[in-house]
């Protein structure tokens, strides 16, 4: 560096910088392409895996002869559900299921977050209500049903009712976690930078509590699509053939392969939505650099 | 004892500075009764309009309280502060926010300030290039290396556009060639403003390579037991002669203390 150089000067030493920098900076884009291919296979062959597992399991019992009469092996459960892919009934059922799961989960996404808003930021209403959300959290939602069935009848209200019920708490709860672990480091410079009140909890809290609150809504949905399948099987409505619905006619027909046909549908309509939970929680742990491979 | 600031002939001070600080027979003291701990101890100090003042002393001397104070973080026990102009602070860790970008975090100090969207987009692209991180906007705070972040970190505070600037051993957690290449960069970029600095720091070399001003305090409880005017030429280097002689009187009075404190 020059001697002659006053405070304030441009040093000669951009190149270092800039060295430097070139040092420390990310892996270039062209190789997210392979890491991504090698990525799905990574979740794939364990997924698959495990599917061949447990029909190879399911084969073997079939063919030891345990309950032969009444319990189907794979291939003719899983031809009975091809066969039912092909009926509109199925794929009636799956829409209305579906459609109470998305309205009951969007309900309970609004009320949850506005009680896990409301309750975090007030002191004396978290002590009177925390401990009860947790409590509600933990109560088996079928519990709630001979109470919302008085209530509401044999209504689709009911079923919306205790999924709300089911999962609102989680979501509240994750909220609620999120915000008291917003790091006070974070909080200090955000006053400093004058953010107060409502600004520093929009710009603040709110995505600080992020990966927390996600966390909440993956727990809400596993409770909400409990909720709901208990529920299509106690609160049958007429013209409305639900997945529930279709599972307590075959248990009344005695129809196994039906039931398990159904069974097998609800799973994968679990998974699919839990993933979906998985893909956002993996955006939000890259996007702040929580994930083990950067 | 009062220490007042005097301003060394040959010390750069930043024209037009409006920001200063001045604190009263200043005392914290955490917690009560027995296990009350006395953080600071009848600091009175006084920094100039446009002084680079550096606090330095060993851990445990309350220099980040003395800052929290001066901050308006926390109140003090006793003793009055004073502070004119807006007020920054930098953390020895960023602080930066992992959600938004590195031009997000700068963008976000300014919208506190209630800046319009254009302003901001403008002041945002300036800032990062002051801070030399020009195409690296775009970049969330994980992509960046230590230094880099210190600079977004210094970036953010700039945006405040406060008249005194807190510095809490802002490069404490960095490798020796960073820290280098860092204070040239502060340098250059208080050149151009006026700016009002408190630096805290336990690493003597480094106060003595930025400020106008050296303040020693003791620890536990922190008090001010010397200070030290720095009268030499800038730019400075932190391995010149003047920089190492003065450093090491400072040192030397900073043992003495401790060999007469408690351990």
């Amino acid at each position: 560096m020059a001697l002659n150089e006053g405070r304030g000067s441009v040093p000669a030493y951009a190149e270092k910088l800039a060295w430097l920098e070139a040092q420390e900076t990310e892996t270039p884009a062209d190789q997210r392409g392979r890491r991504l291919a090698n990525r799905a296979w990574a979740a794939l062959w364990p997924k698959a895996l495990a599917i061949a597992i447990v029909l190879a399991v399911w084969q073997l019992i079939h063919i030891s002869g345990w309950k032969k009469l009444i319990f189907p092996g794979p291939a003719a459960t899983l031809s009975d559900l091809w066969g039912q892919l092909h009926t509109r009934l199925l794929w009636h059922a799956i829409s209305i299921t579906s459609e109470r799961a998305i309205f009951g989960f969007a309900l309970a996404l609004v009320i949850g977050a506005v009680v896990g808003a409301v309750v975090s930021r007030i002191a004396p209403l978290r002590s009177a209500v925390g401990s009860l959300i947790t409590g509600l959290q933990t109560m088996p939602s079928i519990a709630w049903f001979p109470f919302a069935i008085i209530l509401f009848g044999i209504s689709t209200t009911t079923i919306l009712f205790v999924i709300v019920l089911g999962a609102a708490p989680s979501i509240a709860n994750g909220l609620i976690a999120g915000v008291d672990y917003t790091p006070p480091l974070l909080l200090r410079a955000g006053k400093m930078m004058g953010l107060r009140r409502l600004s520093l909890y929009r710009y603040l809290i709110l995505p600080a509590s992020l990966p927390a609150f996600v966390a909440g809504l993956k727990q809400g949905w596993a409770f909400a699509w409990r909720s709901l399948v208990a529920g299509e099987l106690l609160v049958v409505i007429a013209n409305q053939p639900s997945l529930g619905v279709l599972l307590s006619t075959d248990q009344d027909q005695a129809d196994m392969q039906g039931a398990t046909s159904i069974i097998i549908v609800i799973l994968i309509l679990g998974i699919i939505v839990d993933m979906l939970f998985g893909v956002a929680d993996r955006a939000i742990r890259s996007r702040w650099g929580l994930t083990g491979t950067v | 004892m009062t220490v007042t600031g005097q301003r060394s002939a040959g010390v750069p001070v930043a024209e037009g500075a409006t920001g200063s600080v001045r604190l009263a027979a200043v005392s914290k003291v955490f917690g009560r009764g027995g296990s009350a701990v006395r953080a600071l101890d009848q600091i009175s100090l006084e920094v100039p309009p446009g002084e680079f003042t550096c606090l330095i002393g060993a851990s445990g001397c309350g220099k980040s309280t003395l800052l929290s104070l001066v901050a308006g973080l926390e109140q003090p026990t006793s003793g009055e502060v004073t502070v004119s102009g807006r007020v920054a602070l930098m953390f020895q860790e960023p602080a930066l926010f992992p959600w938004l970008t590195a031009a997000g975090n700068i963008d976000l100090a300014l919208r506190a300030r209630g800046l319009g969207r254009a302003e901001r987009r403008q002041r945002t692209t300036e800032l990062l290039d002051v801070v030399r991180l020009g195409g690296f906007g775009g970049k969330r705070p994980h992509e960046l290396s230590g230094g880099m972040r210190q600079r977004v970190a210094l970036a953010r505070a700039l945006a405040q556009d406060a008249d005194v600037l807190l510095m809490d051993e802002p490069f404490g957690a960095l490798d020796a060639m960073t820290r280098d290449l860092l204070h040239d960069e502060l340098d250059r970029v208080c050149a151009g403003r006026e700016l009002t600095i408190v630096f805290v720091t336990h690493n003597v070399r480094e106060a003595v390579r930025l400020g106008d001003r050296v303040v020693v305090l003791s620890s536990r409880p922190g008090r001010i037991i010397d200070e030290f005017a720095v009268p030499i030429e800038h730019p400075r280097r932190i391995d010149s002669a003047p920089v190492a002689e003065l450093a090491g009187r400072i040192t030397d009075r900073l043992r003495e203390e401790m060999n007469d404190g408690p351990q």
